[in-house]
């Protein structure tokens, strides 16, 4: 332990810890700007400069170790001129155009400026007139507002291992772009959003696409639409931060009040379709496994899921040689989207053309999903139209005046609204592995779990394994979530198939997100672990108040597969509900 | 990949060999890419990629760190016109306009014809002489701005 001093206030920490982390300890707030919860210290700033007693230096917070017997200043009116002259040199470089800036109210360097009260700007003004990147069609990119911070480099690179983008250029030139400054979509980007996620300012965002939606809602007449819209698990439980809630708050009944203010027609529920996508892929697992264990395509196994679509995306152009592990179902989002325009269409005599069909998502790579192969138009045209994250979502429901904290609780419409408590842990880490080992072992041996938690594969340790019994059998799990957590799994998966030994595990559950999906890219801002845990807290709650917590007990389920899909896997939910994989390059 | 494999000599192919594995060896390799094709060029940026098994992103991040590394091909005749400290004061500036304006080109471009590049750098390590440039590896020392056309024609009677 080290004992030291803060302003005068004595404070023992662990040896190691930051002077930011132990100024925390006694309450004492020191300013940052490059530093994130999620990444390491960088120190490309400066705004957390602080004194320390007989340095002659000013050390900088984040980065520097508090050492026994320090006795450290953090704040007196040299510090805080000198952070203040950082804020001005750094809006030295950056445009002025806050209320247009989608980060308006956001953005964590207009917080700086307002809190420091820059009232002028005493530097000469600098701006660089870079392209904007708007090649992905999920993320915009505007080189011109960035302030070189880093953490999106550190992002792509570090936590999630996709190097899209890297500083390019030194000194006054340097900007965050992709290698030979190509276009986003023409790299390795995945679309993940972590990016945009943990950028201070709007230099990275997602592609706001509420006009388009407004423009569908509003039009009337013979262009009239019929607006379907589906809202996916991890949303409910992080969409009242906007509005004030704590992180966590489950407002599913409010938002489907919300939605049908805004003017949808239909709301109908993702964690239906996420049930819908464990009916295929507990089935295909099932299958798959059964054949494993008598000899049979064994290099079928492991079998990999395939909701996430950066992951797809990821696999697609790194892993490309695992495609046949990855499970052909579809994500919960296109399931959906292909049973609006087909089931739901033909039950309510609806032209499928005159549908249109929003999902709204806490992530940015699902605004790619709906366009990525022709699988996503099973109804003859786009499944899902359009795709709009929580953020968005928020926005829509603020410039509608909608009280959403106040709102009374309302239902989604049937029969693709409702759903079970294994539906609604999609969202979290770990959840979709769960939700599929409880409907395994029903199909596996026709009797239902007495106990249907798996904890072993709950929480937000980075990598989680568990062995599962169904009976005699043991079924070896692995889940991992964060991008660049994943390699070490597959490259185990690799190296006992190379080697010709049994596979390390039979089934494996990958999110590109840290935390799954609600710690997504189109999540409200501010994730950090906290955040993310009350988020996958807020999920269990509601599995745990379901009175149907497997996905095949969903009497909803049995209807659809009944009226319309005939069995899981069969011919049907083959054309509508599955898809294929095919080989990326890396760079176009 | 989609560009197609570009061709590394054999030396090239044997150096790569023996330091891909040795940490910090990326500079040392790009120096012999450059040597090799005055520049480095996107196709050999992939190829080492693969080889090195580096993100491309990473390389490119070194390379346009460094001022010395060129991504797109440099004139035949690369003038290097000295704007450190001393050169600067003795009129380097002049002398970079003035090729400027001969050639019709500015620094980091390339002529039409290919022929000549120019390239502002600091210090080329002989101030006594200053102001310098260096057309390819030879150094002009203590020049004027008149002297300028005369060099110039001299390497375009070269081609």
């Amino acid at each position: 332990m080290v004992n030291a001093k803060i302003n005068g206030i004595p404070v023992q920490v662990a040896e190691g810890t930051s002077i930011l982390d132990a100024a925390k300890k006694v309450n004492v707030r020191i300013p940052t700007l490059c530093y994130n919860d999620d990444l390491p210290p960088w120190a490309a700033c400066g705004i957390c400069i602080v004194k320390a007693e007989k340095n002659p230096k000013m050390l900088r917070a984040c980065c520097t170790p508090l050492e026994e017997g320090m006795s450290v200043i953090t704040h007196d009116p040299e510090i805080v001129q000198v952070r203040k002259t950082v804020i001005e040199l750094i809006l030295s470089t950056h445009p002025d155009d806050c209320l247009q800036c989608p980060r308006n109210g956001s953005c964590e360097l207009q917080t700086l400026a307002a809190e420091f009260g820059v009232r002028e700007q005493p530097f000469e003004k600098r701006l660089r007139d870079l392209p904007i990147d708007t090649s992905t069609g999920s993320l915009i990119l505007n080189p011109d507002k960035c302030i070189r911070c880093g953490r999106c480099v550190l992002v792509c690179q570090q936590m999630q291992n996709v190097w899209a983008i890297e500083f390019l250029g030194r000194g006054e030139s340097t900007r965050i772009a992709p290698a030979a400054d190509v276009k986003l979509a023409e790299g390795p980007c995945i679309k993940c959003g972590q990016c945009a996620a943990h950028c201070p300012v709007g230099a990275i965002y997602e592609n706001d696409q509420t006009k388009e939606v407004w423009d569908a809602l509003m039009k009337g007449g013979d262009d009239a639409k019929t607006c379907v819209v589906q809202i996916a698990p991890a949303v409910r439980v992080a969409l009242g931060e906007e509005f004030g809630l704590e992180p966590g708050s489950l407002v599913t009944g409010k938002i489907y009040t919300a939605l049908r203010r805004l003017g949808f027609d239909m709301v109908f529920d993702t964690n239906f379709s996420a049930d819908l996508t464990i009916m295929e892929e507990g089935t295909e697992l099932v299958k798959r496994l059964t054949d494993f264990l008598g000899g049979k395509n064994k290099e079928l196994m492991p079998l990999i899921t395939s909701c996430c679509p950066a992951w797809v995306d990821y696999m697609e152009k790194y892993y490309s040689d695992m495609i046949p592990n990855f499970s052909t179902a579809k994500s919960p989002q296109q399931m959906m989207g292909a049973m609006i325009k087909t089931f739901w269409a033909e039950k309510t005599k609806i032209d499928p053309k005159t549908i249109y069909s929003v999902s709204i998502m806490p992530c940015t790579a699902k605004k790619w999903e709906c366009g990525r192969n022709d699988d996503m138009r099973s109804s003859g045209s786009q499944d899902v139209d359009v795709v709009l994250t929580t953020r968005e979502l928020a926005r829509m429901i603020k410039q509608a005046g909608i009280d959403l904290v106040n709102l009374p609780e309302e239902e989604a419409d049937s029969p693709l609204g409702p759903y079970t408590g294994a539906g609604t842990i999609f969202g979290t880490t770990g959840g979709v592995m769960e939700a599929a080992l409880r409907s395994a072992y029903y199909l596996i041996t026709k009797e239902d779990l007495k106990d249907v938690n798996f904890t072993g594969v709950r929480g937000i340790s980075g990598i989680k394994e568990a062995r599962i019994h169904i009976k005699d059998l043991e079924v070896r799990v692995a889940v991992a979530h964060q991008m660049g957590n994943i390699a070490a799994v597959l490259e185990e998966v690799r190296k006992a198939k190379a080697e010709g030994k049994d596979i390390p595990w039979h089934f494996i559950e990958v999110m590109a997100c840290r935390g799954g999906c609600i710690g997504g890219g189109g999540q409200p801002y501010g994730a950090t672990d906290e955040v993310r845990q009350k988020r996958m807290r807020g999920l269990y709650s509601d599995d745990e108040k379901s009175t149907l917590r497997c996905s095949h007990h969903n009497p909803a389920i049995q209807y659809v597969y009944k009226e319309f899909l005939g069995e899981p896997n069969g011919h049907k939910a083959h054309e509508l509900l599955h898809t294929k994989y095919k080989k990326l390059e890396l760079y176009k | 990949m989609a560009v197609a494999q570009i061709e590394f000599s054999k030396e090239l192919q044997s150096f790569i060999r023996e330091w891909k594995d040795k940490p910090g060896s990326l500079i040392m390799i790009l120096h012999r890419v450059q040597e090799e094709f005055s520049f480095i060029p996107r196709e050999a940026a992939e190829r080492l990629s693969r080889d090195l098994n580096m993100p491309l992103a990473k390389i490119y991040g070194v390379v346009t760190f460094y001022h010395y590394f060129k991504t797109t091909k440099p004139g035949k005749h690369r003038i290097a016109i000295c704007l450190g400290t001393a050169c600067y004061l003795k009129g380097g500036q002049t002398l970079l306009e003035e090729a400027e304006s001969i050639l019709g080109i500015k620094g980091n471009e390339v002529t039409e014809d290919g022929l000549f590049s120019i390239d502002a750098v600091r210090c080329v390590g002989c101030c006594g002489l200053a102001p310098v440039i260096m057309v390819g590896d030879e150094v002009y020392g203590k020049l004027t701005k008149d002297q300028m056309p005369e060099i110039i024609a001299k390497y375009k009677n070269l081609g």
